[in-house]
């Protein structure tokens, strides 16, 4: 099939940016999106055209690299997936399709379709984790297991575990800030300081996360949640908006403790 | 040169810690004066720069993606195993130590498997600790499940995630120290070469991806846990991003490198739909717990859909031939078992390069919805990419090239024979032998960068001056004007090929010639053709853009490149190897039922070879195996 593509080009994040239009010439439906780009850009190449660039790597929707609004659509118009596993069957032979960037004040454009995402990551560094030692844990022992004791030695109820699996499956890849009217980021954090807020392991330093990453968040010009779902529509996992709520509960039973 | 691994002495089961004990430590306020690089920060990379930053040495990492939690080891699914014997089944470390010798086709290291296999424990603990979702039962104690090539149900898992999950439970460690301040993060770095002052490592050469500008950083040490190279075959499960770049220059600057023909691969993945395919993906190895592999028996059925094919009619070829493993034999087993079958004209879907993997009996068996809640997001790639609902109709699966068992020779500190340069994981050759097993992956990245490096490390820097050379050393210089020159030559032959179409043709003659079945003749012919590819590339290559710009062209022609010098060395090792073991099979050694035939008699070592110049020929060195604890035995899986 063919279709018209108009995809955003900017040189760099002071650059001014705009759409530009380009032929998809005989797309095999069982392509996937990027394996479509990339013959794209092969074509590019061949013309001597700087080819599109763009953010991926594992092409399999589990490394978050990937990062295209298609159509007006963070991840383009499938539920569930990231624009890796996005597959040209979903499109007609004929379509117009619009490809550009993330878009947020939080996520600067490096290039073209590639926006710098850093500010995930230090909201992770706010508080991400769980305090404990890691490495040069003494082997062997039952006894000497470097401060950790043995993973049964917690019992978990089964629930808890499987929701803090169900927020822990968050890849980061920043769709739910695109999507987001307000391009807010609580769908992310509160994912983690959920998975974290449900397991004893995490318990204990709970309030202090809570409070940091929220903090470290507003601090990064994301903007604040709204209600308007549109973090869970677009997340490729499927991340509940419960988890703002639960990372709002958090937050409220934390403050009184800063007195 | 013979080499020497360096492996402790007297009973292995004290070998490791008597190891700790012998090794020097630095004081704990010395620490702080030491830099150490770390390359890549997947799951033994982003777990040692943790780990030695929570220590209290200053350490910088370094990776291609925009953020560590990139890496590809998110992309594993399965498990990881370790020795806890919750299922109560008999597992111990040693049965761990056997299996693992074992399923390497008596190819690693006796001693460095033990090590791994003792510390596999305290990894599960660490990772709990952090908050990682381990799978539980309704009890609350951790589940367990069973993979490829054990008896035993040793394999700890999230959902169908436990790379990310285990990826996510270092990053978060990783995050904790770079906001502690003892861990300084560079993303969108590729280390471009490996700086060796006096026959040491002592710095890395980076281009910054973003800017295009050439880096240089110096260390005390360098640990490199940059990955496989798999994807010299361009069609793998690997991250499009992952090369041989890293380890090859150390390999330029004098890094030996192990065992490159084991290659390993995987029998489960999605077959290849067409000629513009990216990669390959992988389905976990552990549907073969609740999935059966079967293909037609008449080859005139294989177009018939597979609901209309009657049970007589289907062989489950698997089950038939190893009845005691079944469709849980190790991958090399299963993954020649599937060609075999597509060969004999067997194989169905496109091409006939596929095999039913089928779950109507376990869903029969366990409900629908069980299987859902053990595999659904399994079951949900599949739909995306195929487009077929594998809950109602088999899926296909198809062996595709996943891991690489090669890597840069180490010894049992993990420290290349280049002093000061370590190497981590999977860019090691060290526990892999020739057919790493399922499980073992994940287990050996959180090992080598949690557990192993903290301690063999403070041996190699107590040893040494700290800050002695840094970036005004004239090395230093040297190495950014030839990464600069590389860069620039490669813009300026302006060709009339992009480094996908030769990156293409140079997998279609690795497949070929050098794939799952290699014989001297496809070897001989493999090394025919790729310098004539290289040769192509360095005259004929397009690169579009600028090199002070970010230019993703650029990256992928100078990983082109690597892979281009380093296909010919797998080739060679694969020639010179006369046995077939593990993920090696040669043709000419097999036993009258198609069985791999190894040769101990005269190949029970590790070949570390040594670069000596583009087209020239590489010189061996062989570092002898021993087998002392597990008795050198013909792997059956009957």
């Amino acid at each position: 099939m063919n279709l018209t593509l108009y995809v955003w080009r900017q040189k760099g994040p002071n650059d001014k940016g705009k759409l530009e239009k380009y032929e998809a010439k005989d797309v095999s439906p069982d392509s996937s999106f990027l394996e479509m780009l990339d013959e794209v850009n092969e074509d590019l190449i061949k013309k001597g055209i700087d080819p599109i660039a763009f953010d991926h790597d594992c092409r399999e929707g589990i490394c978050g690299m990937c990062s295209q609004v298609i159509n007006g659509i963070a991840h383009g118009p499938d539920d569930e997936i990231t624009v890796c596993q996005l597959h040209m069957r979903r499109f007609k032979d004929g379509d117009s399709v619009f490809v550009e960037p993330w878009r947020s004040k939080a996520f600067p454009i490096v290039k073209d379709l590639v926006v710098d995402r850093n500010a995930l990551d230090r909201i992770m560094q706010a508080y991400g984790y769980v305090s404990c030692h890691t490495g040069g844990c003494p082997s062997g022992g039952s006894t000497h297991n470097g401060g950790v004791p043995d993973s049964n030695a917690t019992v978990i109820p089964k629930p808890d575990a499987d929701a803090a699996m169900d927020a822990a499956a968050c890849i980061g890849c920043g769709a739910c800030v695109a999507a987001c009217p307000n391009a807010s980021a609580m769908l992310f954090t509160s994912a983690k300081v959920s998975q974290l807020a449900l397991l004893p392991q995490g318990r204990v330093e709970a309030a202090r996360r809570v409070r940091a990453m929220v903090e470290a968040m507003d601090g990064e010009g994301f903007g604040n949640c709204t209600n308007h779902y549109e973090c869970e529509a677009a997340c490729p996992k499927g991340i509940s908006v419960s988890f703002i709520a639960r990372m709002n509960r958090e937050l409220l039973k934390a403050l009184p403790k800063e007195a | 040169m013979i080499l020497d691994g360096k492996c402790p002495t007297g009973p292995i089961e004290k070998s490791w810690d008597k190891h700790r004990f012998d090794m020097k430590l630095v004081n704990p306020a010395n620490k702080r004066k030491f830099k150490v690089l770390v390359v890549g920060t997947g799951l033994a990379g982003g777990a040692a720069a943790a780990s030695l930053g929570e220590l209290g040495y200053n350490v910088e990492a370094f990776c291609y993606q925009d953020s560590p939690r990139r890496a590809h080891s998110i992309a594993a699914q399965g498990g990881i195993n370790a020795a806890k014997n919750y299922p109560n089944d008999g597992d111990s470390v040693w049965r761990l130590f056997y299996d693992t010798v074992k399923g390497g086709d008596f190819r690693a290291r006796e001693a460095d498997v033990y090590r791994l296999a003792q510390v596999s424990n305290n990894i599960i603990d660490q990772c709990v600790a952090q908050g990682v979702p381990f799978a539980r039962d309704y009890a609350g104690y951790l589940d367990n499940r069973s993979f490829g090539g054990a008896q035993v149900s040793r394999t700890f898992y999230a959902r169908g995630q436990t790379g990310q999950q285990l990826l996510l439970g270092a990053y978060s460690a990783l995050c904790r120290q770079i906001r502690a301040g003892s861990v300084k993060m560079f993303a969108r770095r590729e280390m471009l070469d490996l700086v060796v002052v006096d026959g040491e490592a002592k710095g890395i050469t980076c281009r910054n991806l973003v800017t295009g500008e050439i880096e240089s950083y110096w260390g005390d040490a360098v640990i490199l846990a940059t990955g496989g190279y798999v994807n010299v075959f361009y069609l793998s499960t690997n991250a499009m991003g992952c090369s041989v770049t890293a380890a090859w220059k150390a390999a330029k600057k004098g890094a030996f490198f192990a065992n490159p023909c084991f290659t390993q691969i995987h029998p489960t993945c999605i077959p290849q739909h067409g000629e513009h395919q990216s990669k390959l993906t992988l389905m976990s190895e552990s549907l073969r717990n609740d999935g059966r592999c079967w293909v037609p028996k008449k080859k005139e059925d294989t177009g018939k859909a597979p609901g209309d094919i009657p049970e007589e009619d289907r062989d489950y070829y698997l089950e038939r031939k190893y009845p005691s493993f079944g469709n849980l034999a190790p991958r090399d087993i299963a993954s020649r078992a599937a060609k075999e079958q597509c060969d004999d004209g067997r194989g169905v879907g496109p091409g006939g390069r596929g095999v039913y993997l089928d779950f109507a009996d376990s869903i029969e068996r366990v409900g629908e919805d069980t299987i859902r809640a053990r595999y659904g997001n399994l079951f949900q790639m599949y739909e995306k990419i195929t487009d077929e609902d594998a809950y109602k109709r088999p899926m296909r699966i198809y062996p595709a090239p996943h891991y690489s068992m090669g890597g840069l020779w180490v010894d049992y500190n993990c420290m290349s024979n280049v002093p000061g340069l370590f190497v981590l994981g999977e860019a090691n050759f060290s526990v892999h032998g020739a057919n790493r097993l399922g499980a073992s992956a994940l287990m050996q990245g959180l090992a080598d960068g949690y557990f192993v490096i903290p301690y063999t490390i403070s041996d190699y820097l107590a040893r040494i001056t700290p800050g002695k050379i840094t970036t005004d050393h004239p090395e230093f210089k040297k190495s950014a004007q030839d990464v600069e020159a590389q860069s620039n030559k490669l813009l300026s032959i302006n060709g009339k090929k992009t480094p996908a179409e030769l990156h293409r043709q140079l997998g279609r003659v690795m497949w070929e010639n050098v794939g799952m079945a290699r014989s001297k003749e496809s070897l001989n012919k493999a090394l025919q053709e790729i310098p004539k590819i290289r040769d192509e590339f360095w005259n004929n290559v397009k690169v579009t853009g600028e090199n002070g710009d970010f230019n993703q062209q650029l990256e992928n022609a100078g990983r082109l490149a690597d892979f281009l010098e380093f296909a010919e060395i797998l080739t060679k090792d694969a020639l010179h190897r006369e046995e077939s073991c593990g993920g090696h099979f040669r043709v000419e050694h097999q036993t009258e039922d198609g069985e791999a035939m190894r040769d101990d008699e005269n190949f029970a070592y590790a070949a570390a070879w040594e670069f000596k110049g583009v087209g020239k020929e590489p010189e061996l060195h062989k570092e002898p195996l021993k087998f002392e604890n597990v008795q050198l035995a013909v792997r059956s899986y009957k």
